[in-house]
């Protein structure tokens, strides 16, 4: 029984994280439409519902009452698993993003964060690592050969993108010691000055261009380009299966934007925490407010993601692979370098051990 | 190497491009810059059915048979309109006019149907340059919809221009449709 007690938090946390992502991915598809129409002088859906605010809804109800087809050469199985591998990866990793400091509820206090893996951030890597497979199974399954090119290119993308992705993290982890989601987020407290953006502005840099390709957004959305690959690795679907992988692309931006606004900005802090704590003496409120504080950050990088899908056009692949390859991962490893020299310097380990 | 012929060729420069121009970083700012400065920008929407264009005097939509100032029809069924229309989208029967009828038709001869068929008509306006009577017009109305192809072809009803209220013309129309909704 008092296990279950202790375990209820992270079990409400969990609910509750899992409706939002849920609801924040479906109107970022509003929210994109919005976004793009604006940035092209246009106004965007606006018949269903005041300022079409139940497009989402609408486009849902239309996903799910459509003829579901798959096709008679597809591998029926992978075909399913395809999509669902997607979807589950991306609803697992929000699991370990820390939401929000300290709530005392109830006589009991408990962090906003459903579990706080002391390897938080070699778990999102892990999960998001696997959700290419849901890609390429998916590509692979629908036996065709435009599916299967957007799947390898896919793969290979992901695969080219994850090393300068992971080398840069390793050398914000060298700075920070840790990792802990929690622990970054909580070193990075006391002011704006104190956030790795400004520690790292080169790691920042890098690591958010992998996460556009590990999005599978624009400019890097070769698995899935239109004008070359007909719809890319989700030609053949349809009906919801289809809507799986919309949906997971937008999670994907959503807890993207989380781990950015997380690593690099500082997560729940907010200029001015200790003031608001000290005038009002109450954890619970600053806990509040950092939250908020917390979700404007991620809804910035999610439109920032929206504006530059909306500005830059798509990369030919051979650029993709020379950007990855050729700049990037030498970057990040210069970077890398960098940074441990700098770490030892400040400790004083490079002459006095 | 080949002459050429026209003064349009022009050798295209490729220069190598500098450190800074391969970064890409600087030309993305700027690309993206001038993105976020439409986000605030008025939108060119028209709200199509809510609102609608405004159009210039001389715009040639659907037509109307012009009533003069006392509300009798000006048409007189000479079917000059009928010969100019390159679509021949017009057709007309011609009836005399009866004593007591002044006021409903200006001239002796008046169109007893008149019907244009908008799915040939191609407003071009030749109707209105030719009639001589200033009895048709291309006004700015251009929204033809429906579901069959028979509700197309306009007849006066449509056609003819609502009289205005206490005119002969309106007190007739008016019991013609008391009498046909009767």
């Amino acid at each position: 029984m008092e296990t279950l007690i202790n375990f209820l938090p992270s079990i409400i946390i969990i609910i509750i994280m899992f409706a939002v992502t849920l609801l924040i991915a479906l109107y970022s598809t509003y929210g994109e439409r919005k976004v793009a129409a604006f940035l092209q002088d246009r106004i965007g859906p606006n018949r269903a519902g005041p300022w079409g605010l139940l497009q989402p809804f609408a486009d849902g109800v239309k996903m799910f009452t459509k003829e579901e087809i798959i096709p008679v050469s597809a591998n029926k199985f992978l075909f399913i698993l395809g999509p669902s591998i997607a979807m589950v990866c991306c609803l697992m990793t929000g699991v370990v993003l820390p939401w929000g400091g300290e709530l005392t509820l109830f006589g009991r206090t408990f962090y906003l964060q459903a579990v706080d893996l002391s390897i938080g951030v070699l778990y999102v890597f892990a999960v998001v690592s696997v959700s290419v497979y849901g890609i390429m199974i998916g590509g692979w399954a629908s036996n065709n050969k435009w599916s299967l090119m957007g799947a390898i290119r896919g793969s290979s993308q992901i695969i080219s993108y994850e090393l300068s992705m992971g080398l840069s993290i390793v050398a914000l982890v060298l700075m920070t010691g840790t990792l802990s989601f929690r622990e970054i987020v909580n070193q990075q407290h006391g002011g704006i000055l104190h956030w790795n953006f400004l520690m790292q502005p080169l790691s920042f840099l890098i690591f958010l261009i992998c996460a556009f390709a590990e999005c599978n957004r624009s400019p890097f959305d070769l698995p899935e380009c239109e004008t070359e690959l007909v719809g890319g690795f989700h030609t053949e679907y349809s009906s919801m299966k289809l809507g799986f992988y919309l949906f997971s692309e937008y999670i994907n931006m959503f807890i993207s934007s989380a781990v950015i606004s997380a690593l690099f900005f500082g997560g729940f802090n907010f200029p001015g925490m200790d003031w608001l704590l000290e005038t009002t003496h109450s954890q619970n409120i600053v806990t509040l407010v950092g939250v908020g504080a917390y979700f404007i950050k991620i809804f910035f990088f999610i439109f920032f993601f929206m504006w530059v899908r909306w500005t830059i056009p798509r990369f030919r692949y051979d650029q993709l692979m020379n950007l990855g390859w050729k700049s990037l991962i030498p970057l990040a490893l210069f970077n890398l370098a960098a940074m441990a020299v700098i770490e030892m310097v400040k400790h004083q380990h490079l002459f006095g051990f | 190497m080949q002459t050429s012929f026209t003064n349009r060729k022009q050798v295209l420069e490729q220069k190598e491009m500098n450190i800074w121009e391969r970064m890409y970083l600087p030309a993305i700012v700027k690309g993206m810059a001038i993105t976020i400065s439409h986000f605030f920008r008025k939108p060119a929407t028209i709200r199509y059915p809510e609102q609608k264009r405004t159009v210039s005097e001389a715009y040639r939509g659907l037509h109307i048979l012009k009533r003069d100032d006392v509300g009798a029809e000006r048409c007189t069924a000479c079917g000059l309109c009928a010969l100019a229309c390159p679509a021949e989208a017009i057709t007309m029967e011609a009836a005399e006019r009866k004593p007591g009828e002044e006021n409903l038709y200006r001239e002796e001869k008046y169109a007893s149907k008149y019907e244009i068929n908008m799915l040939r008509c191609i407003f071009c306006g030749f109707c209105e340059e030719a009639c001589p009577k200033a009895a048709i017009f291309l006004e700015e109305d251009f929204a033809v919809a429906n579901y069959s192809r028979d509700t197309f072809i306009y007849g006066k009803d449509k056609l003819v221009e609502k009289p205005k209220h206490g005119t002969k013309a309106f007190d007739v129309v008016k019991v013609g449709r008391e009498r046909e909704l009767n």
